[in-house]
């Protein structure tokens, strides 16, 4: 039953690593940049939440609306404010300014939150789920957060085949100046990736705090650097490579800790990226692209 | 290498500018003498539809290509060509937009690896080397979309070329050994005699991307020939050029050709500047090659105005 | 005289950064002994040292090879463990501090040469950003196994990866203690061993690059086919870059760690290897002695805006996103280019003559 357990458990971190890896990946995807910030979006999306219910009392499903609108906010002023601006600069300037937006939204909530961890409730309170007469307990909100994980799978997987916008994102992820002559808003289009991508950091930051109920200004870094791991095991700019990925990567580090030990789960988590890019660079899902010469 | 009858007519029907000998060839094996045990067969000279001018004929050709080819997915990108290249023959490579002419640069030079057939350079087959090893080999190139190190001065650039052909080690470089001086000054020295072919010692320490376009083709041949090689590639060399430097350049190509004594291959759109220095040429079309002769007579070959103009009714 | 005349450029703004750090240090020398700088700016110094090595030999990877490297911290974490462990075995040898310190650095370097080499060898069949990513999972591995790592000595080293009862030690002491890292540390390094270490990794560094392999290592750099058309060995090239960095970072390593009483692997985590980045990105790319001026300042400023208490890593954060901001803003380098030719006008005047010749030919 162990092993059950941590499959479940698992699959449940995994699909929070696959709705952050999301994030990642279409911004990628589409503004060939490493949001290295992304991370710490998912920080500020569970201060939200924790705040809503906490201090504000409301209820939990309007506490999770209003972190998603919240950080779709920030998403988009810290996309108009820090990366518009370099949009033709050199690819290092704009990971370095990532980095810095990283460290400025690390530092508000510290300023703003303080640095002791919060104490989060699950937003989703019902009683464990107990089968085969006890020996197998499965929590309801890892139940949620794998449904979650699918229904935005599949969400976003409609919205970027069948709607006008998701066609847009990916001629821009093609050929942004070929999608501009067709009459294609880069801009408008760019800051849709960034809103959607931050919205679901929130719903993530969410599932992550109820999963570990502990809320600090850097809980987002780490789940953000593996979940980008995530991303890019799949394929980086591949929607089901990141899902793929994700879920891969929160099997692994579940296992890992289980029968290898909690202090080595990270380096066997990078280790895994190591070999999967050695066999495939592009990743598992990932196209690779030649220069032309 | 066995080859069949078929492959000889298939090329000898492909091949415009073929010799006497490929025409007769599809004829063999008609006459059957009736013989007990061994058949007589009738021995001949296999047709060869290779052209190398006279004074390379008796030497190994420094490129012989065999049966080239290489697929991108379902595509025949390049198909069967065959092409010689003599010792100190300028030859060019021509035909359409999108014909593969650059894909059999990238090909000699293992950008690609092929996916069928031989390339022989000076004899030796490159099958299995990498595009550093066909370099060291004797195949220098320069490319369509000017390739050169642009952040670094004219003269770094073709110290670059020289690397091979100059020794220090990373120990004598970091710690200024007695090597690294010697070797740094030969570097120079060298450098400057190969940027005097194109009158550029003068741009030396300018910055290799800012120079003007012509300037920067003309540094991109002097990198090229600073490897020292057997086998000049020139990838459409007078792009972007006006008459006087496409004049200009010509001359210094067949200069290139008699002081080195190598041979070159350029594709090129200019037909000037091809039937002007060109002493073999060799046609492309759809990755196969439609005709090859003397300027002459590719400039007479139906097959080859088609290709360039469409079908004449 | 007419020697100095015949310099080319770069070795005229080598000669110009070997000045500004010998003058630096003279200064801060100065100050010291007459006591005009605060203890908390002495404590800085041999820290400001081991930063600007670290910066010069992340720019040989980031601005020379152009290559992405976000797991610098993790050879700085292999040379400050394997330093402090040869500085211990070698301490009933060597009496001289000054000896042990640089003899212990060499260890430290060679430990993390090998490091490099073992990283380098699957990290340079990547590109890109992929090679980026790659190069961060390392430097977690290393952080991962060094928090894991137990190291005892008792006249023969003993290591194990569970915990320091299964050292199986006799007497002795426990060198590396897993995540409590290394206690009780001989403070061996100074700020005059520190400069000396900059001088050295300075010298590697513009040596290198001013040589036939440092030639390849940008023609890498500047054009990946071009180089190979050439016959260059692109992956030999770049893995030097890589391992050469490797070594000097390790060899910073081991002096930093010598100049605290206790260090942890987490010390020397993906936000110091980003640290060492911003100073090379700042310093400006390739440019070593703007990478020296940037990770000296980038130090001294956080203890300077002290007194704004937790507002300090903000105004951090700002001043990071505003210089990135206008350093790569078209409009913004525009304004800067416009001032610098009212500044240079001499220098133009030349490029002119000579866009006037090249025309020349052109016509």
């Amino acid at each position: 039953m162990g092993f059950i357990t941590n499959l479940i458990n698992g699959i449940s971190l995994g699909s929070v690593y696959a709705i952050i890896a999301l994030g990642y990946t279409m911004v990628y995807g589409i503004a060939k940049m490493l949001n290295f910030a992304h991370g710490d979006v998912i920080m500020v999306g569970g201060y939200i939440c924790f705040i809503a219910m906490f201090n504000l009392g409301l209820p939990p499903i309007v506490a999770v609306l209003l972190s998603i609108v919240g950080c779709t906010c920030l998403g988009i002023v810290v996309e108009r404010l820090a990366y518009k601006p370099l949009r033709e600069a050199p690819s290092l300037a704009v990971l370095i300014t990532a980095i810095g937006v990283s460290y400025f939204l690390q530092n508000s909530a510290l300023l703003i939150w303080g640095a002791d961890p919060k104490a989060f409730r699950s937003v989703v309170d019902l009683p464990s789920i107990k089968l085969f007469g006890g020996q197998l307990t499965v929590s309801p909100i890892s139940i949620v957060t794998v449904l979650a994980c699918v229904v935005i799978m599949v969400g976003l997987t409609l919205f970027t085949s069948r709607t006008k916008m998701g066609k847009a994102m990916r001629a821009c992820s093609e050929d942004k100046g070929a999608a501009q002559l067709m009459g294609i808003n880069v801009n408008t289009t760019i800051s849709m990736v960034f809103a959607i991508g931050s919205g679901l950091a929130a719903i993530a930051g969410v599932l992550l705090c109820s999963t570990y109920p502990t809320l600090m200004p850097t809980t987002g870094s780490l789940p953000g650097i593996k979940a980008f791991t995530a991303a890019v095991i799949g394929g980086i700019g591949s929607i089901p490579g990141a899902a793929l990925g994700g879920i891969l990567l929160g099997i692994i580090e579940i296992f890992a800790k289980a029968y290898i030990g909690t202090q080595l789960a990270d380096a066997i988590v990078f280790a895994v990226l190591i070999v999967v890019l050695l066999i495939r660079p592009a990743g598992l899902l990932g196209k690779e692209i030649h220069e032309k010469v | 290498m066995p080859r069949t009858e078929g492959t000889y007519k298939a090329q000898s029907e492909r091949a415009t500018g073929v010799t006497p000998q490929a025409e007769q060839a599809p004829q063999t094996q008609q006459e059957e003498p009736a013989h007990k045990g061994r058949q007589r067969t009738k021995m001949v000279a296999p047709p060869n539809n290779y052209l190398v001018p006279e004074r390379d004929a008796l030497l190994t050709p420094v490129l012989e290509c065999r049966h080239l080819g290489i697929d991108f997915g379902g595509l025949k990108a390049v198909e069967d060509l065959n092409l010689m290249v003599g010792k100190t023959e300028i030859a060019g490579l021509i035909g359409p937009n999108g014909a593969g002419k650059t894909t059999v640069f990238n090909l000699l030079t293992k950008v690609y690896q092929p996916t069928r057939g031989t390339i022989l350079l000076d004899g030796q087959d490159t099958a299995g080397m990498d595009t550093a090893r066909v370099s060291r080999e004797g195949i220098a190139r320069t490319f369509q979309n000017i390739r050169l190190f642009d952040s670094l001065t004219v003269e770094d650039n073709v110290k670059i070329g020289l690397h091979n052909r100059v020794d220090c080690g990373m120990w004598s470089g970091i710690f200024r050994m007695p090597r690294y001086w010697l070797s740094e000054k030969e570097f120079h020295d060298r450098a400057l005699e190969l940027l005097d072919v194109f009158n550029m010692a003068d741009n030396a320490n300018d910055i290799a991307g800012s120079l003007p376009y012509g300037a920067q083709r003309r540094l991109e041949i002097v990198r090229a020939l600073a490897t020292g090689p057997k086998l000049l590639l020139l990838d459409e060399p007078a792009a972007g050029m006006n008459p006087v430097e496409t004049e200009e350049l010509m001359e210094n190509i067949v200069k290139i050709r008699d002081d080195f004594q190598i041979a070159v291959l350029l594709i090129e759109h200019d037909m000037d500047l091809v039937m002007g220095i060109c002493e073999g040429i060799v046609v492309l079309n759809f990755g196969k090659v439609i005709a090859k002769g003397t300027p002459e007579e590719i400039q007479a070959n139906p097959q080859v105005v088609e290709a360039y103009l469409g079908k004449q009714d | 005289m007419d020697r100095l005349k015949n310099l080319s450029r770069a070795s005229k703004d080598n000669l110009i950064t070997y000045a500004m750090v010998i003058v630096a240090f003279v200064v801060m020398q100065a100050l010291a002994s007459m006591h005009a700088i605060s203890s908390s700016m002495i404590g800085l110094l041999v820290p400001i040292t081991a930063y600007i090595c670290l910066a010069i030999s992340l720019n040989l990877v980031v601005g020379i090879s152009g290559e992405l490297s976000l797991g610098h911290a993790g050879f700085m974490s292999v040379g400050a463990f394997t330093g402090l462990v040869a500085a211990h075995i070698l301490a009933p040898m060597v009496a001289n501090d000054g000896l042990r310190l640089m003899l212990s650095m060499v260890v430290a370097g060679g430990f993390a040469a090998l490091a490099g080499v073992l990283v380098g060898i699957p990290v340079m069949r990547l590109q890109g950003d992929y090679l980026a990513i790659v190069t961060l999972a390392f430097g977690e591995i290393i952080k991962n196994l060094l928090n894991n790592l137990y190291v005892g000595f008792d006249g023969a080293l003993h290591f194990s990866m569970k915990d320091t009862t299964s050292l199986g030690m006799n007497g002795g002491k426990v060198l590396i203690n897993g995540p409590q890292g290394a206690v009780g540390i001989d403070k061996l390094s100074t700020f005059t061993a520190g400069f000396l270490l900059v001088l050295f990794t300075l010298f590697v560094v513009t040596n290198l690059v001013d040589s036939r392999s440092g030639r390849a290592i940008m023609a890498v750099r500047d054009n990946r086919i071009a180089a190979e058309s050439v016959g260059i060995d692109t992956t030999k090239y770049r893995l030097m870059a890589f391992v050469v960095a490797a070594a000097l970072a390790g060899m910073a390593g081991a002096l930093y760690a010598m100049n605290f009483s206790s260090i942890v692997p987490k010390k020397f985590d993906f936000n110091t290897s980003i640290l060492i980045l911003v100073f090379v990105v700042l310093g400006g790319m390739g440019n070593i002695r703007g990478g020296i001026i940037s990770a000296a300042l980038l130090t001294i400023l956080p203890e300077k805006l002290r007194f704004i208490g937790d507002f300090r890593m903000l105004i951090y954060a700002v001043v990071l996103i505003c210089v990135m901001l206008f350093s790569n803003n078209a409009a913004v380098r525009m304004a800067i280019d416009g001032l610098r030719e009212r500044f240079t006008r001499k220098d133009d005047d030349a490029a002119l003559a000579d866009d006037v010749k090249g025309g020349g030919a052109h016509a």
